[in-house]
């Protein structure tokens, strides 16, 4: 599993990081989302899932499969 | 295919609708209305039409899509009473009522203000708050209104703690906020507690000017970006959007676990399940229960529905977030359930900014009740609890209690 962030779509929302909070982080002064692992572990792959269902801003994106 | 300007089939169908028989569900109506279809049409107030969303994956794809548009000063943006519409003539609006970049610019500069870690240190002082404000209540006996001695001081405080809001000063604030949110006072009563609520929070702003601290209006003033004036407007606008909406959701919660006794029972043997119960009661209740207004700025279509450019769109959260296909047994509280798709705060870029904190005090004010009162039930009948049916957030009027 593979994500990325666009921070031009966060609106600070912190769904992220209540979900998957070892995956995300938010910056001090803007709120807005920081990545903590690109590949996520699986033990954590869910979460990710249900972070990017959560984002009401769309700015978080999972690619699945081993190469992606 | 249709479209908004088509036939004249479900236009018996207004909003909004009045309730049923169980305050907690939405109007039967816009239920019916949904197993015909999760896309229907309705006459507004002043007879105009527009689009009402009850499904799920409708109400979640119509807010995340900025085609569609918040701003109110659009035509074809749907007003929900004339009241609503005079407001937008009169005020400048805020950033609700925008659509980015200008709505970004200015959310951004209080993003930093509600990070999940932010809010998480502040838990400790919400729940002193809620500790003494609980004391109070008790100590005065009961019974006793849970809307006016607990429901509403909680935000009020916490919003206080949030602004900087100096503690000699909570008195003052927490009276002008209450009259402020007093669906009983008049148009004049309201002005002129908005005026002393501005006029003292553009002072506290130039203070805090001179002596920045961490609090939101610290930090906005130090920005640099925005007047005093228009930093005391950001504060009055927290001030409303996370009083109100928590403190009905206290209240509302309460009264649903009251009337669910299994459920609090449960929530009182496993206090780890508040976080959950919380979301639960969040979906259940969905208090912002008259549609969230939309309008479209471009053709588009919706499951084989063309909506056109300039018409309005209401999305109902309340059915959504009861549609079977995403919740089962969505009639039914239950606070085991993982409820957190939820549309409760809305969805896309205006969804509520201030969700963490709400999160937070619901989840202490809830969970610090039900341990210290084991005995509380209602002073009154269930029946003779009055409702703010016509106010933009749903609750209760008053809760007399006992315990």
């Amino acid at each position: 599993m593979q994500v990325t962030i666009n921070q031009d779509r966060c609106c600070g929302s912190g769904q992220c990081v209540l979900t998957a909070p070892t995956v995300f982080d938010q910056g001090e002064d803007d709120g807005l989302v920081q990545l903590l692992q690109e590949q996520p572990e699986p033990a954590v792959q869910s979460q990710v899932q249900l972070a990017a269902a959560l984002c009401p801003g769309n700015a978080i994106t999972v690619h699945d499969g081993a190469d992606a | 295919m249709t479209t908004v300007a088509d036939g004249e089939a479900d236009h018996a169908l207004s909003a909004p609708a009045v309730k049923g028989t169980c305050p907690f569900d939405p109007p039967p109506a816009y239920e019916q209305a949904h197993k015909a279809g999760p896309i229907s049409r309705v006459s507004l107030w002043d007879d105009s039409p527009c689009w009402l969303l009850t499904g799920y994956r409708q109400v979640r794809f119509v807010l995340g899509d900025r085609r569609f548009s918040a701003d109110a000063r659009l035509p074809g943006f749907p007003f929900l009473s004339p009241g609503r519409r005079e407001l937008l003539d009169r005020t400048t609006p805020s950033f609700i009522r925008l659509d980015d970049p200008e709505h970004s610019r200015q959310r951004r500069m209080l993003t930093g203000d509600f990070i999940i870690k932010r809010v998480e240190a502040m838990r400790p002082q919400i729940q002193q708050i809620v500790d003494e404000t609980l004391d109070r209540m008790i100590a005065q006996g009961g019974p006793a209104d849970l809307v006016s001695q607990f429901a509403l001081p909680v935000p009020s405080l916490v919003i206080c703690l949030l602004l900087g809001v100096p503690y000699a000063d909570h008195e003052f604030f927490q009276a002008q906020s209450r009259v402020l949110l007093d669906i009983t006072t008049s148009i004049e009563e309201v002005e002129s507690a908005n005026r002393e609520l501005t006029t003292y929070l553009v002072e506290l702003a130039g203070r805090k000017q001179k002596e920045p601290d961490e609090s939101v209006l610290g930090r906005l003033v130090a920005r640099g970006e925005l007047s005093l004036d228009e930093a005391a407007a950001m504060g009055v606008l927290l001030l409303i959007a996370g009083h109100e909406t928590t403190a009905n959701m206290t209240s509302l919660g309460t009264l649903a676990l009251l009337q669910n006794p299994e459920q609090a029972e449960r929530l009182r043997s496993d206090p780890s399940l508040i976080k959950g119960a919380v979301e639960e009661l969040l979906r259940y209740l969905t208090i912002v229960h008259l549609g969230i207004p939309r309008v479209a700025l471009e053709d588009l279509e919706i499951d084989g529905t063309l909506i056109r450019a300039g018409d309005g769109v209401l999305c109902m959260a309340s059915t959504a977030n009861r549609d079977e296909e995403m919740f089962a047994d969505g009639g039914q509280l239950d606070v085991t359930r993982d409820a957190r798709r939820h549309l409760a705060f809305g969805f896309g870029v205006h969804q509520c900014l201030g969700q963490p904190l709400a999160r937070a005090e619901l989840q202490i004010a809830l969970q610090t009740l039900l341990e210290r009162l084991p005995d509380l039930r209602l002073a009154v009948p269930f029946e003779e609890i009055r409702y703010r049916s016509d106010m933009v957030v749903f609750g209760v009027q008053e809760l007399p209690v006992e315990w």
